[in-house]
């Protein structure tokens, strides 16, 4: 039971606002230390799935090339093509990109896209022009929402794709704990029942894209007048 | 072979490079904050498999130290006014798409030469070795094209990554937390409470406490692989399968795909919900949670509806 005072520590720092990093390590030594482990043990713990995790942050080395291309006008160039599409909505743009990551995740290609390489330099400066092309006076607050989907838009797109690849780390995973209990089930089998939530997730999020289209093409409120 | 080695190496020297950047600039008041951050983290990536893992520990409390206590910044400026991105645009504006479309296409062609031609790079990290090389073509290419400044790639990459700032590691020290979790048991624990809770005898309520648990676990725990055992031996499997009989196959593969639906609402998911914030320079920190909220919640109803239909 003591063991989840490290789940406590993370909802009250994130919710208190902490500095996250500071929180996860209060949180690491806490949960060691009601486990009965000693600090030394704890810290060489936490440092070898450091050390085992560092995949996780390779995804920086894109930055040097996204920082050379922005700064010689990429972001510019992305809007200026949507500018010539005259079909390229706000919601046509987004759900086009939702249903291209589901299917590029769907045959295991995760990495080919993400928000570093496409969401930041591509689909954001993309969606900003769909949504100016209908509202030319896009407020702070409108801008910030459309980047927001866009973001949203590339995690709902993976999350409810990838799944239905065979080879996903989250099906062996699922293979490996049902085999535990004796169950023997082709990853498969996973997959297809992996297909009727992709669908439901194209289709809700597809329709909270058209609502999110429709609400930035109104122009707010007395926005002239205050200006 | 190309391992994974390989990236690490130049990850690291990429960092290694940010970092030494990072202290001559003297525009930053925290240079030093920064050129510390990333030249451990260069060093993680270098060295990691040699510090040993009370080393790399110790590398952790460094990092959290520096960050935690405000030691790191970003300078400000340094943009390229509008005007001349603007005119460069319209210049090179298709070459540039160009570039950037090479490193998802070599990720892509990689990730299935690799596996066609065995030898050539490790398999299992064939993707992140694509994307590795992707890169380094993408910036040969437009260097060649471009003739920038040598450093400019660097410079703008620095920048990047400072307004990013140590949200950068957040995702890792995540991962590592989970595995103190792993360690001190806590996914067991809180599998008795929810086995615990639930009412005897009514299918639907299983169902229902299997697909809530495995969001609110998955948003506690940022990770819904973590939430998938405790889950599954608190519920899915005594209740779901054994007493009820359900498929297995879709018990697991729904259930998972409930746990990814508390993904999308949860900052400790950070690689995916706090840093985009983070990279496309949002005023609100969790404006990406916010926008998934909507999507997510209907989805969760629709996956535990899916389950009680197909599992029985």
């Amino acid at each position: 039971m003591l063991v989840l005072i490290g789940i406590l520590i993370i909802i009250a720092g994130f919710l208190l606002r902490f500095n996250p990093l500071l929180v996860i390590m209060a949180s690491a030594l806490a949960t060691g230390l009601a486990a009965g482990l000693d600090l030394t043990a704890i810290v060489a713990a936490f440092g070898k799935a450091f050390n085992d995790t560092r995949y996780v942050s390779i995804v920086w080395i894109v930055l040097p090339v996204i920082g050379l291309l922005e700064a010689y006008g990429l972001q510019q160039h992305a809007r200026t093509l949507i500018g010539r599409m005259k079909g390229a909505t706000l919601g046509r743009l987004l759900t086009s990109y939702l249903l291209l990551r589901q299917a590029m995740a769907a045959v295991g290609l995760t990495s080919v896209a993400g928000h570093p390489q496409t969401v930041r330099p591509l689909v954001a400066p993309m969606a900003e022009a769909a949504a100016e092309a209908k509202n030319d006076a896009l407020t702070d607050d409108q801008r910030e929402e459309v980047k927001a989907f866009s973001a949203a838009t590339d995690n709902v797109g993976l999350f409810f794709g990838e799944d239905i690849f065979l080879a996903i780390g989250s099906i062996l995973l699922m293979k490996g704990v049902l085999e535990g209990y004796g169950y023997i089930i082709e990853p498969l089998h996973f997959s297809l029942w992996a297909i009727p939530t992709a669908i439901a997730a194209f289709i809700i999020h597809g329709l909270r894209l058209r609502r999110l289209e429709k609400r930035m093409a109104q122009k707010a409120m007395g926005q002239e007048a205050s200006a | 072979m190309i391992t994974l080695d390989f990236v690490y190496v130049l990850a690291g020297l990429t960092f290694a490079a940010f970092a030494l950047l990072g202290l001559l600039d003297r525009t930053n008041p925290r240079r030093f904050g920064n050129a510390a951050f990333w030249g451990l983290l260069a060093l993680s990536m270098l060295a990691g498999d040699r510090l040993g893992d009370f080393g790399n520990g110790l590398l952790v409390l460094a990092l959290v130290a520096i960050a935690g206590t405000g030691q790191i910044g970003r300078a400000p400026g340094g943009d390229v006014p509008a005007d001349v991105q603007a005119t460069r645009a319209a210049r090179h504006g298709p070459f540039l798409l160009l570039v950037a479309l090479i490193i998802p296409a070599v990720a892509l062609a990689g990730t299935f030469l690799f596996k066609w031609i065995p030898g050539l790079a490790d398999p299992k990290q064939a993707t992140l070795i694509s994307l590795a090389l992707g890169v380094l073509i993408a910036l040969a290419v437009g260097m060649t094209r471009l003739k920038p400044p040598p450093l400019l790639p660097l410079q703008q990459g620095r920048r990047l990554l400072d307004a990013v700032g140590w949200a950068a590691i957040l995702p890792q020290m995540l991962a590592s937390l989970g595995a103190v979790f792993a360690l001190a048991g806590v996914g067991e624990v809180v599998g008795d409470l929810i086995g615990t809770a639930i009412p005897e005898g009514s299918l639907f309520g299983a169902t229902l406490a299997f697909g809530l648990g495995m969001a609110l676990f998955t948003m506690v725990m940022g990770n819904a692989f973590a939430a998938f055992p405790v889950m599954l031996a608190a519920v899915g499997m005594p209740l779901l399968i054994e007493q009820y009989d359900g498929d297995p196959a879709v018990v697991a593969a729904i259930g998972m795909l409930a746990g990814f639906c508390g993904t999308l609402m949860t900052p400790m998911a950070a690689n995916f919900n706090l840093v985009p914030a983070a990279l496309l320079e949002l005023k609100n920190p969790y404006g990406v949670i916010k926008a998934q909220i909507g999507t997510a919640v209907p989805l969760l109803a629709v996956n535990i509806v899916f389950i009680w239909l197909f599992a029985f």
